[in-house]
């Protein structure tokens, strides 16, 4: 009881000091920064006035909510990545090869009525996510932008070499991002003899390398189409519903 | 975000699951399971690390590190901690989120107008691990109608401010 009644009064203290100490990052990882044309271009949509409805796709961001949330805007946030490794999605095709199951992903993710945002940020999840998933994803997420509507994505040009690490992103600017590498999650499982074992588990691989032609296809029911090249090898795409 | 003036507050058992509606008038800890819904308004909940609750939540704060499907609307302030995970909208004053948490749903802030008629700075709207705002000891002023939430943006109010009840 005393510990609960610690938690209780920790939690509610309110103040800086205690809410630093009770804020303990889950990952240790040094974040890195990186200016961003797409983020930029989306940025005059993110200053307007009225509020917006913006969808993010990656991972559950902080900095992004209170980024979004501060200037007035609704934040719906959605890690597809993390949906997309639910064991239960495995399936087979009919050439009996293993596959993750798109109506049963698209069931249970991106459910929202046609035509909802404004702005969708897609940052790298094409380029992680299982290969059956993504042109579902991709008409899924056509169908909930409005018209005029924009959506951000970073796809690896073939420099950037297989074993590109996969980050996340936080926006900390009109065109700054911080980048944040997503470590793999290490699970430590008790074995029969007792001994412990450290199982690696949902490290995300590079899935493909997209040409600009592949991208074209992929977003080929979209208006329109900017792509930004930058030196770290990332190809940013901004499409306009 | 306000302390439980007494000590004392509700506390639900990891072993204990509740199906229905929830409510009442302190504060309450739940680190059991409960279906349904949870009305506090005026109060705090916090769920434990072993709590799972699929309900709908309407409290003055919410604070959470275990499991959580279902609705909230938080007067003040929601907390979603390391080991939360979250699938609902969430509409509220404030929040903070911890590294490590997973959130899937909506996140709406709506900020009460203070007693003068200005709305709350968008300043004090905090992240990770950041407070911009004092508590207030205001069991009377929410039953009153005062706004707490204005007051809680100066930093010369502390726990115990008495609020004159109108």
């Amino acid at each position: 009881m005393a510990s609960v009644t610690h938690s209780f009064m920790k939690l509610f203290r309110g103040s800086s000091v205690d809410s630093a100490q009770a804020a303990r990052p889950v990952s240790t990882t040094q974040r890195l920064t990186r200016r961003s044309s797409g983020l930029g271009e989306v940025s005059r949509t993110l200053q307007s006035e009225e509020p917006i409805c913006v969808l993010d796709i990656g991972y559950t961001s902080a900095t992004n909510i209170r980024y979004l949330t501060e200037r007035g805007h609704k934040i719906y946030s959605e890690d597809l990545l993390e949906a997309s490794t639910d064991p239960s999605l495995i399936t087979k095709n009919e050439q009996g090869q293993v596959i993750l199951d798109s109506r049963r992903f698209l069931a249970d993710n991106l459910v929202y009525p046609a035509a909802q945002f404004d702005v969708v940020l897609c940052w790298n999840l094409a380029d992680y996510m299982d290969e059956s998933l993504v042109k579902p994803v991709v008409a899924r997420l056509w169908s909930t932008i409005k018209p005029g509507g924009l959506l951000l994505a970073f796809f690896h040009t073939r420099e950037a070499g297989p074993d590109a690490p996969c980050y996340r992103y936080h926006i900390v600017g009109n065109d700054v991002l911080e980048m944040q590498h997503v470590e793999a999650r290490k699970d430590v499982r008790k074995g029969p003899t007792g001994a412990l074992h450290t199982a690696i588990e949902k490290s995300f691989r590079l899935q493909r390398v997209f040409n600009n032609r592949h991208v074209e296809t992929l977003f080929r029911d979209f208006g329109s189409i900017k792509f930004f090249l930058t030196r770290d090898n990332i190809r940013e795409v901004l499409v306009v519903r | 975000m306000e302390m439980p003036k007494s000590g004392e507050f509700a506390h639900i058992g990891k072993s204990v699951v509740i199906k229905g509606e929830l409510s009442g008038s302190e504060d309450l800890y739940v680190d059991g399971t409960v279906e349904g819904t949870i009305q506090l308004q005026g109060n705090n909940l916090v769920i434990g690390p072993n709590g799972h609750v699929h309900a709908d939540v309407n409290a003055k704060g919410v604070a959470v590190q275990g499991k959580l499907e279902g609705n909230i609307r938080a007067s003040e302030r929601v907390e979603l901690q390391k080991s939360a995970v979250i699938v609902g909208d969430i509409v509220t004053q404030r929040i903070a989120i911890e590294e490590g948490a997973y959130f899937k749903g909506k996140v709406d802030i709506q900020r009460e107008a203070t007693a003068s008629g200005s709305s709350a700075s968008r300043s004090e709207h905090y992240g990770e691990g950041k407070s911009a705002s004092a508590p207030v000891a205001s069991g009377a002023a929410a039953a009153s109608g005062a706004t707490p939430s204005g007051k809680a943006s100066s930093a010369s109010v502390g726990p115990n401010t008495p609020v004159i009840k109108q």
